[in-house]
């Protein structure tokens, strides 16, 4: 902690117990307390019961948990990959000429467009866009997983550009005196060091995109309904309860999967 | 693999308009160990990183082996390279670096295991194969670096500073080292950038000496630091006393005295540099005797530093260390043989004077 007398300790903490947890930790108690009570009429939820988990776990919620993952893993990956590929290819543009460096900029400002853009406009754009053949994605599952690999994208091209430009080019350098082609010091050099941040960036991705409802309230279709939704029409239609114990189980299962990908994160990285 | 020697032909490197690397011709023999000294901005690692082809030249033309690979991708001029930082591959075990360069080569696989261990085996870290790079010390991550370099048998090696990152005493131990394996790879040419004078002394057959992009002498080290030609080579290689003179008939005249040195037809009346080394300068009356005022003593251990001011020059005096030394404000009288002093004439001093300034002009 950087705070280090004695008294100026016990005054952050104090501080960090009046601000951390009504505005963070609070709301949260509040839907685990919610999904696990009966009725909510006084100041205290009363009427312990585990039946709205129940409905959360089977059926269309169940369903919807699958969907959610599905989608999230995909869109995910392919925002890394597209991600990755596009702050490799900026990174070798910005070491050519003058031209070069200035295409290097252009494409690292387009692939930041995404987070400039209200994910609504994302969505009424892709929506838009792929509403006519021969692009016709509408009404697919596939419209929300584009969608969604758009929206995140721009977060995997930060996170691996700013670990590029951290990378030592004296690997690069040594690995290419030895005699390796470009796309073997790619693979066996640069993809290796890069992981820690590569799985970061994947775990950033998967979080936003389990997250993600403004712009896939506008796109899916009936049989791809990911949690969000699910979450948003239950309270909608006055279900809070059902709607508190459907979003327990998306912290659960987000929260699961972030903690599995910093394991391999921990055991990526070197030195 | 058979020797394979270095050219460079009229090799200028710019960046941005700045020229870093000026018209450089050099040739290092097959088999020879070339120092490129400099202090540092003098082109010599640019010149290192055009041959490994990580710079591209703005003219000129860089030859290995007889082949000109000047365009050619730095992963197809079969050259080894090891650079200050090591830069070894922090995910690979010590076994798995050393053998990259084989692997990237699509060497056949049963060979690879040999060549590693004998690789290791050379530079001594055979015991070390299992490890990572982060478990090592600087010294040992230093020789497996060697060792990666040398396991795909190339015919040219580059070392850049290799041992500025360690400390004093493992840098003359690897000094050593280098040199067995120079003498155990007779081959294998080597360019070796350095700023440091004892390394290049140690270890070059021969020394390039470079001084603001531009190379500005070469020869052997005995060559270079008994005969200077320039006033930088005799201040860079080595310790030097630089004295203002004017020629006469096999003397220099400095102040009111004369110094019999060999003039080698510099014309008499001429202004010109007398280059003596600090530590053939004897304390006492002698040939060539000087009287000045002590202005400075250090005591340095085995040898005292002594600065005496002689006709408005300071001249270095290293002497074995004196019982009793003189006091500051002293008389004495310091004396050199004739054939320990170099006339470094004015014209050769001005020429390297004014290819200094062109240098600035180019870099500015």
């Amino acid at each position: 902690m950087l705070v280090h007398s004695r008294g100026g300790r016990w005054a952050a903490w104090a501080l960090f117990a009046v601000l951390f947890l009504p505005l963070f930790a609070l709301p949260l108690l509040v839907i685990l307390a919610a999904s696990f009570s009966a009725h909510w009429s006084g100041a205290f939820p009363s009427g312990l019961t585990t039946g709205h988990y129940a409905a959360a776990t089977r059926g269309e919620s169940l369903q919807a948990l699958t969907t959610s993952l599905v989608t999230a893993v995909t869109a995910s990956l392919l925002a890394l990959a597209a991600g990755t590929w596009a702050a490799l290819a900026a990174a070798s543009l910005k070491q050519g000429p003058r031209w070069s460096r200035f295409a290097g900029r252009v494409l690292d400002t387009l692939f930041v467009l995404p987070v400039a853009v209200p994910s609504v406009v994302v969505g009424l754009a892709v929506l838009v866009a792929f509403s006519e053949p021969p692009m016709l994605l509408n009404g697919t599952r596939w419209i929300v997983v584009l969608a969604h690999a758009v929206l995140v994208t721009a977060f995997a091209h930060q996170s691996v550009s700013a670990a590029l430009a951290r990378l030592d080019p004296a690997y690069e350098q040594a690995a290419a005196s030895l005699g390796a082609r470009p796309s073997y010091v790619l693979w066996k050099v640069k993809l290796p060091l890069l992981l820690p941040s590569l799985s970061a960036a994947a775990g950033l991705c998967f979080a936003l995109s389990m997250g993600e409802l403004s712009a896939t309230m506008m796109l899916y279709p009936p049989d791809w309904t990911p949690l969000p939704v699910r979450i948003y029409a239950a309270t909608d239609r006055g279900s809070t309860f059902t709607g508190a114990a459907v979003a327990v189980v998306l912290m659960a299962a987000t929260l699961l999967v972030l903690l599995a990908v910093s394991r391999v994160r921990t055991r990526a990285s070197y030195r | 693999m058979s020797g394979s020697g270095i050219r460079f032909d009229r090799v200028s490197v710019a960046y941005d308009g700045n020229t870093v690397l000026h018209a450089l011709d050099l040739t290092v023999e097959p088999g020879e160990v070339m120092a490129l000294l400099g202090p540092s901005g003098s082109g010599k690692t640019t010149a290192l990183r055009a041959v490994a082809g990580f710079v591209r030249p703005a003219s000129g033309r860089v030859f290995i082996g007889g082949t000109d690979v000047t365009g050619l991708p730095p992963h197809r001029r079969g050259i080894g390279m090891v650079v200050q930082q090591y830069a070894l591959f922090p995910h690979l075990r010590v076994k798995d670096n050393v053998a990259f360069g084989l692997r990237a080569q699509k060497a056949a696989k049963a060979e690879i295991p040999g060549r590693v261990a004998e690789a290791l085996e050379m530079t001594g870290m055979g015991a070390y194969a299992e490890r990572y790079p982060r478990e090592l010390s600087g010294g040992q991550q230093q020789r497996v670096a060697i060792a990666r370099a040398l396991a795909i048998r190339p015919g040219v090696l580059l070392l850049d500073e290799p041992l500025s990152a360690l400390d004093a005493q493992l840098r003359s131990g690897m000094l050593a080292e280098l040199a067995r394996l120079h003498r155990e790879l007779p081959d294998v040419s080597i360019l070796y950038v350095t700023h440091d004078q004892v390394e290049a002394l140690t270890l070059a057959d021969r020394i390039a000496v470079m001084d603001r992009a531009r190379l500005q002498d070469c020869g052997t080290p005995q060559e270079l630091y008994r005969t200077p030609r320039t006033e930088f080579t005799a201040s860079f290689v080595g310790n030097a006393n630089l004295l203002p003179v004017t020629a006469g008939a096999g003397a220099a005249l400095l102040g009111g005295a004369e110094l019999k040195v060999d003039t080698g037809g510099v014309a008499p009346g001429a202004t010109a540099t007398l280059c003596v080394r600090p530590h053939l300068v004897g304390l006492g009356d002698g040939p060539n005797a000087l009287t000045g005022r002590v202005s400075e003593v250090q005591w340095r251990g085995a040898t005292h530093r002594l600065y005496v001011d002689v006709a408005g020059e300071r001249i270095k005096a290293d002497v074995r260390e004196l019982r009793t030394p003189p006091g500051i404000g002293d008389q004495v009288t310091v004396h050199f043989a004739p054939e320990d002093a170099v006339l470094l004439t004015a014209a050769v001093s001005e020429g390297a004077a004014a290819s200094r300034r062109a240098g600035v002009a180019a870099d500015g």
